[in-house]
């Protein structure tokens, strides 16, 4: 075959690669390249995180704003420090919203659900939400349900 | 003495095995290290064709029946729990991470592997090899290097096809035929698959293989036996070397990269 034939195939043959890659990264893994990267922290204390991790969704009304950027335990309060990432175009979230952990269907994965207050001032970078609600544990649920009962 | 007999056998095979991976090692060194050559750009152009592109067919078409298998026996499992919605994930996840490197570089190996040792086997019988190196031409720099980095070059990209037209062929069957929801089919697969600890660690996997299976393709070639039984047994032991290679490597690799 011609060297040149050659060439252009080879040549199709990287891009085939090429897009592969693009499609493993967007339609598959959901990777956004550099989307949405502007977030500011706010921090967060909860007495049980549950089953939290690092990159759970952190949302306002069931819409996605942000994720879980760290979780560390307080040294002196021995409660569980949430640090989130939300999105900058979200900048408008009233200082006294509360944040609540809960649960994604029955079984699903922990997120944490922001309920919006009534404060004229907003979240700034490096806050913190006084207001919580730690992640509700089904052992300590069905405990108190068996009290009730005797 | 039978005892002294059989230490002496068992030394042999010690040294003979020793000195195959010293060969062997010598052969990638001299050709992949010591000499960088980019005059020898059209050459490797070449081989990424006659590995790379040739192989296309057999890896796409692997690839969408894998995929829509896979999509049909997960449907009938994950649709008792009543979680047909998980599809997209589980399937994505095993294609990306296991399957996909690891089929397509056994695929790469009957198809390409073997091509590369017959090829330089034959060489060698005709002694082209001999007479390239009479000429002046070193035969690990035009022939044995431009193989190297074609395999290492195509194989990952070989392995990505493999996934994404198993997903596609998984997306097929799950969602139109079966009736997954296609929303949820593509939601839980992206929230649930990350690039860099799932997609990332399959492409190094399938480089790592790439490099392999070359390796020994040309290993073998260069060091047959200059006879016809000689070449067919090279052949043979290129497909079977490297896809216990393969095998046994997706195992160590998954056990270092995946923390276990």
């Amino acid at each position: 075959m011609q060297i040149r034939t050659i060439e252009i195939v080879v040549g199709a043959f990287m891009l085939a690669g090429l897009i592969s890659l693009a499609i493993l990264a967007v339609r598959v893994s959901g990777f956004a390249v550099g989307a949405n990267t502007d977030t500011y922290s706010v921090y967060a204390k909860f007495e049980n995180i549950g089953g939290l991790v690092v990159r759970s969704k952190v949302s306002v009304a069931g819409v996605y704003v942000g994720q879980v950027a760290e979780i560390t335990l307080d040294p002196k309060t021995f409660q569980a420090k949430v640090r989130m990432d939300i999105q900058s175009e979200h900048n408008n979230i009233p200082k006294d919203s509360t944040a609540a952990i809960l649960t994604e269907g029955l079984l699903g994965g922990k997120y944490i659900g922001l309920t919006i207050g009534a404060d004229e001032q907003s979240l700034k970078d490096g806050d913190e939400i006084i207001d919580t609600q730690s992640a509700i544990v089904l052992e300590d649920l069905i405990g108190q349900f068996l009290m009730k009962q005797i | 003495m039978d005892l002294l007999s059989a230490l002496r056998r068992l030394g042999r095979d010690s040294l003979d095995v020793l000195s195959v991976f010293g060969r062997a090692s010598v052969i990638w060194w001299e050709a992949i290290w010591r000499r960088p050559h980019f005059a020898n750009l059209p050459l490797v152009i070449k081989q990424i064709y006659q590995l790379g592109v040739l192989s296309v067919v057999i890896v796409v078409l692997s690839g969408f029946s894998i995929g829509a298998v896979l999509a049909l026996q997960g449907y009938n499992q994950l649709v008792k729990y009543g979680s047909e919605s998980a599809l997209g994930l589980g399937v994505a996840l095993v294609l990306v991470m296991e399957i996909g490197p690891v089929v397509s570089a056994l695929l790469f190996a009957g198809r390409a592997g073997s091509a590369v040792t017959a090829e330089i086997g034959l060489m060698k019988a005709t002694e082209q090899l001999s007479s390239m190196e009479m000429i002046g031409v070193d035969p690990l720099q035009r022939i044995v290097a431009p193989r190297l980095w074609a395999g290492f070059i195509s194989m990952p990209i070989l392995a990505m096809m493999f996934s994404v037209v198993g997903i596609w062929g998984a997306s097929l069957v799950g969602v139109d035929w079966l009736g997954v929801y296609e929303g949820a089919f593509w939601a839980t697969m992206q929230d649930g698959v990350d690039f860099k600890s799932h997609v990332l660690k399959g492409i190094i996997k399938s480089v790592v293989f790439g490099l392999v299976v070359t390796w020994i393709a040309v290993f073998q070639g260069y060091d047959t036996q200059p006879t016809s039984e000689g070449i067919a047994a090279s052949t043979t032991r290129t497909v079977v070397y490297s896809s216990v290679a393969v095998l046994v490597l997706d195992f160590f690799l998954t056990l270092v990269m995946f923390n276990f």
